[in-house]
């Protein structure tokens, strides 16, 4: 007796059970071909809307300085098949970056370190893009006399005669080596209380030596773009050895070769120059960047 | 992995040659670290005492107020920290930016609600009987919140390795408020940040390594601290 009223009850549940599974089954059936359709449909519509991406290795100085912001975007609009990012690094990164193939394309201004990365075989080739220059910032007043000195030499010596303190980049980015080039011109091996590292980018260091109420070289994109925040003025410009050249390597054997080529091409053309010779110059009334691509 | 052979032979190197100035950064971090551990304990276990002992209005939500500090943003607070003590702002006259004290300033806000709402919550779980038994026995207040504490000294363990581990790992505010200068305000975290930037892998990871180190030398001696604590009471 008991067998027989138990056994329906175990074959409905059963049933159902097999039930369950062949609908579930046949869901998975009619979706199978539906993914199988959908994947080249996908395919296709990536490469006509969605862009490669290239990845721009450059420097925290020249982030900071927005030039990306309106280079970028201008870029994109003549090629829409390429998104650029960004990666903004010192200049020692942005080499290891190419060295390590996790860049395409590398914007960066430290010559002598980018010729050397194209003659290891790290880039193919290494073309100038603009430069911009240098400037001595420091407290309203300039309690050193580095304004006043008679030339570049003579205002490295008074930086060094510790009136007041002097913010070093000391990360070895472009502007880093630029300063010990300067302290090295003029015989000085810059170390004491008035030396300070900050290691960090211009940015930082900017506000660190308005903290301070100290000097620091820095290029002039980025102090003009922030010295709205900081109680800093320029105490000396337009020096000879202030100059800051820019270059573009596209990286060898990069993942994206054709972008980096393209990037390359775009920003040495007339049109790219274009578009770097007028950044700034609504926003500060005087371009930042000088185009010298040949 | 050859990236990674090349940076610990790269960091081995530095650490040897004495290239770079390891132990006077890994001391600027314990010092500053331990610093704001001390004073977060000092006012966040009395803090997380009484939340977690007494009764009154608003203790749920003061409670949960410490509970969201445990996940307070350091970046947030270095940010605050760094306009609050910048020469424009209100306590500029200090000149306290891009120095060690503003650095314990900010990590002991950090630190202070994760002491807070850990020790709350330990001491939330020691039997109320104990307090009550204790207090029936003639102890006073102060007598019954040592007696608490040391029932609920595993919770009080906790609070000091979570909030040493959370400042002296922490990158952001530390940067923004201590500026990570050589010799005065460069800690662990910020020499990492700053030698990955460069493309120095090398003292990068090996610093990394000592910090790991460091975090897990904290932890031992607390649980052995915690081990033998527990052997001097039931021997």
């Amino acid at each position: 007796m008991t067998d027989r009223t138990r056994l329906p009850v175990f074959r409905v549940l059963l049933a159902s059970v097999l039930a369950l599974a062949l609908v579930f089954s046949l869901a998975a059936c009619a979706s199978q071909p539906d993914a199988a359709t959908d994947a080249p449909e996908g395919e296709v519509g990536d490469s006509a809307t969605e862009p490669t991406r290239i990845i721009l290795a450059s420097t925290t100085s020249t982030q900071d300085s927005g030039l990306f912001d309106d280079l970028i975007p201008a870029f994109e609009a003549a090629y829409p098949e390429y998104a650029v990012e960004v990666i903004a690094v010192g200049t020692g990164e942005a080499l290891e970056m190419g060295r390590n193939k996790d860049a395409d394309v590398l914007l960066v201004h430290a010559k002598a370190d980018e010729e050397t990365f194209v003659a290891e075989g790290y880039g193919a080739e290494r073309r100038d893009v603009c430069y911009n220059d240098f400037v001595f910032v420091g407290a309203e007043g300039d309690p050193a006399g580095i304004g006043a000195a008679a030339d570049l030499n003579a205002s490295m010596t008074a930086i060094a005669s510790g009136k007041a303190p002097y913010v070093s980049r000391g990360d070895d980015s472009g502007t880093h080596k630029k300063e010990k080039k300067l302290f090295e011109a003029a015989g000085i091996q810059p170390a004491g209380d008035w030396y300070l590292v900050s290691g960090q980018g211009m940015g930082e260091t900017l506000k660190i030596a308005s903290e301070k109420q100290g000097y620091t070289l820095s290029d002039r994109a980025t102090y003009l773009s922030m010295r709205e925040a900081l109680d800093l003025a320029i105490v000396r410009e337009g020096d000879a050895g202030l100059l800051n050249q820019y270059g573009v390597i596209p990286v060898t054997d990069a993942r994206n070769p054709d972008g980096a080529q393209a990037f390359m091409d775009w920003v040495t053309s007339a049109e790219g120059q274009a578009v770097i010779g007028a950044y700034g110059v609504e926003k500060f009334g005087a371009p930042l960047f000088f185009p010298n691509a040949e | 992995m050859q990236i990674f052979a090349d940076a610990l032979r790269d960091g081995i190197a530095a650490f040897s040659q004495g290239t770079i100035d390891v132990w006077g950064i890994v001391w600027t971090s314990l010092q500053t670290s331990g610093t704001a551990v001390f004073f977060s304990l000092f006012l966040g276990i009395p803090a997380g005492f009484f939340l977690g002992t007494r009764r009154f209005i608003g203790r749920r939500l003061l409670i949960t107020i410490a509970n969201t500090g445990m996940g307070l943003p350091p970046v947030a607070v270095g940010l605050i920290v760094a306009m609050t003590l910048s020469r424009r702002g209100p306590l500029g006259d200090l000149d306290l930016l891009y120095t060690r004290p503003a650095m314990v300033i900010a990590q002991v806000i950090i630190a202070l609600p994760i002491v807070a709402a850990v020790t709350a919550a330990a001491v939330g779980a020691v039997p109320r009987e104990v307090r009550l038994q204790a207090r029936s026995l003639g102890a006073s207040r102060i007598h019954e919140a040592i007696l608490t504490l040391a029932e609920a000294r595993l919770g009080l363990v906790a609070a000091v390795a979570a909030g040493f581990g959370q400042i002296i790992s922490e990158v952001g505010a530390v940067t923004m408020v201590g500026g990570n200068l050589e010799g005065s305000t460069r800690v662990m975290t910020t020499a990492i940040v700053q030698f990955t930037r460069m493309g120095k892998y090398g003292p990068a990871l090996a610093l990394s390594g000592v910090l790991l180190g460091l975090i897990f030398l904290v932890n031992v001696l607390l649980a052995v601290g915690q081990h033998s604590a527990d052997r001097f009471e039931r021997g």
